[in-house]
């Protein structure tokens, strides 16, 4: 079970492979991947500097292209395929039909993976891509319970990549448009969910008001915390009652099943957070490149350490964690 | 817009999506005796949210469909849009061979199981963005394309110019847009309840649960796994567009006949589409929204006249 850790820029890219990351993934500075933030991301000359790092210590360096183009901007992700394989990095992970019959047509050898924001959530779905583009490998929404994808691991031709820590997407991705309904920007046409030119923090006599494109998606008291405005963990009114109608701020954290995931053979284990800082990408690697060593070297006795779970707890989001959706409970 | 109300293509056609909330039988069965006499085009018929939902199981579903059949309609079976479970790809696997009707997937499942075997129709749900993705699909069988609603008409316009394949292109023009997916359950969560003991409540909210921000603007419509715009897409101003073959209506609740009616007068030339846009807007659950079209934010109301 590798672990594939995000880099946001060149101190993250190094701080995954100082403590212990397998692989690294990285975009451009551009919205051709789904973190499309300000300031984030790389250009070729820090991609080479970044390369050479990862490659003196062996660890390999994944490129996301992962947003939808459009008719007119194609030309755009065709030339990011290029640009990555040209680099000679050690794989691409693609989302879109499109781009993805491009890479496979004009650069045979490359290695392909599909990436979450593909929405594939079954081993039918994932083999359609194996058989047209050759993928050697699948990163799978956040959506299904653990039993689940045993069942698709088990039906699947191609390795399975599961996420294991990390903020928490609630829809499967790939699929919400929730922050394109409020903004006109969202994973899919952008790049990003809640584009930080959209957000607004306003102290008010009520509270600490969050807003999206001035929709009112949070109101905190003296002493809360107030989480990023993504839509899916604002607080809200159903049926009379206010609260968090679609999910409270919280991350993921897969600690607790490891042995369960090795145990159905995921492939690998991803972290979510390349718009993360480096001290973030540090700790969270460390932690999980220990808790896997130590998972795989006894796991029937392998039990996630208090101090793992406080420090992670700790750089979530609400700082809190869940199982999420691996947890038939949370659903 | 008063210069284009005739409208001048004959071949364009109205569809009625299918029906996305849970409605007992009783009712489910009603409202296609309706659709029956109404002036539909084609049906798309099946469950496409939640498999735990199951008005009708498959016999029923497929009579309903030779009902339509009967009365003229073109009908297509709509697959799953999320696949979690093996006894939903065992469904889909049923519905992609039934051998009499085409389906619409909604899943890159079901394009697996109908790839290179027979015609289809790529449903909204699937990511579709550039014309290169089309063509690989149109390859593949797919013969008519629903746009996803995120899409502008600029976008579809850009489609049209590139499009070396004929492609009939089907836009979502009325009704709440389907707008996020997920293995939570939002209504039960809002009753307290686990999704494995859901008890069925989607059968208490026809038009799915509203959700209002706290300053009371109705925002979000919880349904089941899936979530909706509370406001009310209506494109009924491009009857006349070029680019669009088909004109989907998703059915509501309440007043879906007289919906269907209303644009089949515009389409034929019957009624005035101004005077309709207002008739229609009293039959919108909440009010207008229709932002991704013009290239905006999709909760915004845009702009009606193109």
């Amino acid at each position: 079970m590798k672990l594939v850790c995000p880099a946001g820029n060149l101190p993250s890219l190094k701080a995954a492979v100082d403590n212990g990351a397998d692989a690294v993934y990285i975009g451009f500075r551009d919205s051709t991947n789904a973190r499309h933030f300000a300031g984030l991301n790389f250009t070729n000359a820090q991609i080479e500097k970044g390369l050479q790092y990862a490659r003196d210590h062996q660890v390999k360096v994944f490129v996301a292209i992962n947003t939808y183009p459009y008719p007119s901007d194609f030309t755009h992700w065709q030339n990011a395929v290029d640009r990555a394989a040209g680099l000679g990095v050690d794989a691409l992970i693609l989302a879109d039909i499109g781009v993805m019959d491009y890479a496979r047509e004009r650069w045979p050898e490359l290695n392909l993976h599909l990436s979450v924001q593909s929405s594939s959530t079954s081993h039918e779905a994932i083999r359609f891509y194996a058989e047209q583009f050759g993928i050697r490998r699948a990163v799978i929404p956040r959506v299904l319970s653990l039993k689940q994808v045993a069942t698709l691991i088990e039906h699947s031709t191609v390795p399975i990549e599961v996420f294991g820590f990390g903020s928490l997407c609630v829809m499967v991705e790939g699929r919400c448009f929730l922050s394109s309904y409020v903004t006109g920007q969202g994973p899919n046409n952008f790049g990003a969910c809640s584009p930080a030119s959209f957000v607004r923090w306003q102290e008010t006599d009520r509270g600490l008001e969050t807003r999206l494109n001035g929709v009112l998606i949070d109101q905190v008291g003296k002493g809360e915390n107030a989480g990023y405005p993504t839509v899916c963990k604002g607080r809200f009114e159903v049926m009379g009652k206010t609260g968090y109608a679609i999910e409270a701020p919280t991350s993921l954290n897969t600690l607790p099943i490891l042995p369960e995931l090795l145990r159905i053979g995921a492939a690998a284990i991803k972290i979510e957070g390349r718009q993360r800082s480096p001290a973030y990408v540090k700790t969270v690697t460390r932690i999980m490149r220990e808790a896997i060593d130590a998972c795989k070297a006894d796991p029937e006795n392998y039990t996630p350490k208090q101090e793992w779970m406080t420090q992670l707890a700790a750089l979530s989001e609400g700082l809190q964690t869940t199982l999420g959706a691996y947890e038939r409970t949370w659903q | 817009m008063t210069a284009e109300t005739t409208i001048h293509k004959a071949r364009k056609r109205l569809s009625l999506g299918p029906v996305l909330y849970y409605w007992p039988e009783d009712q489910l069965r009603r409202f296609y005796d309706m659709v029956a006499e109404s002036a539909v085009d084609i049906v798309y018929l099946g469950e496409t949210v939640c498999s735990k939902r199951r008005p009708l199981n498959s016999e029923g579903w497929l009579e309903v469909a030779d009902m339509l059949t009967g009365a003229g309609k073109e009908v297509v079976l709509s697959g799953l849009s999320l696949i979690e479970a093996a006894s939903e790809l065992a469904t889909l696997k049923n519905i992609c061979a039934n051998g009499r009707y085409r389906v619409e997937a909604n899943d890159m499942a079901a394009v697996q199981m109908l790839a290179g075997k027979s015609g289809f129709i790529a449903g909204t749900t699937l990511n579709i963005y550039n014309t290169h993705t089309l063509e690989k699909l149109a390859r593949l069988g797919v013969e008519r394309w629903v746009m996803p609603v995120e899409q502008s008409r600029d976008i579809l316009s850009e489609f049209r110019q590139q499009m070396e394949s004929s492609m009939e292109i089907e836009v979502f023009t009325w009704g709440r847009l389907p707008l996020a997916y997920s293995a939570r359950c939002y209504t039960a969560r809002n009753h307290c309840l686990p999704k494995d003991d859901c008890q069925l409540r989607c059968l208490d909210d026809p038009d799915g649960m509203l959700l209002r921000t706290r300053e009371d603007d109705s925002f979000l419509v919880l349904n089941g796994i899936q979530t909706q715009s509370a406001l009310t897409q209506n494109l009924v101003h491009e009857l006349n567009n070029p680019d669009i073959d088909i004109f989907r209506i998703s059915p509501q609740s309440q007043h879906t006949g007289k919906i269907i009616k209303v644009f089949h007068e515009c389409l034929t030339g019957q009624q005035d589409i101004d005077q309709a846009a207002v008739v229609l807007e009293s039959f919108m659950p909440t009010g207008p929204c229709n932002g991704y079209w013009y290239g905006e934010a999709g909760m915004l109301a845009g702009c009606s006249a193109s």
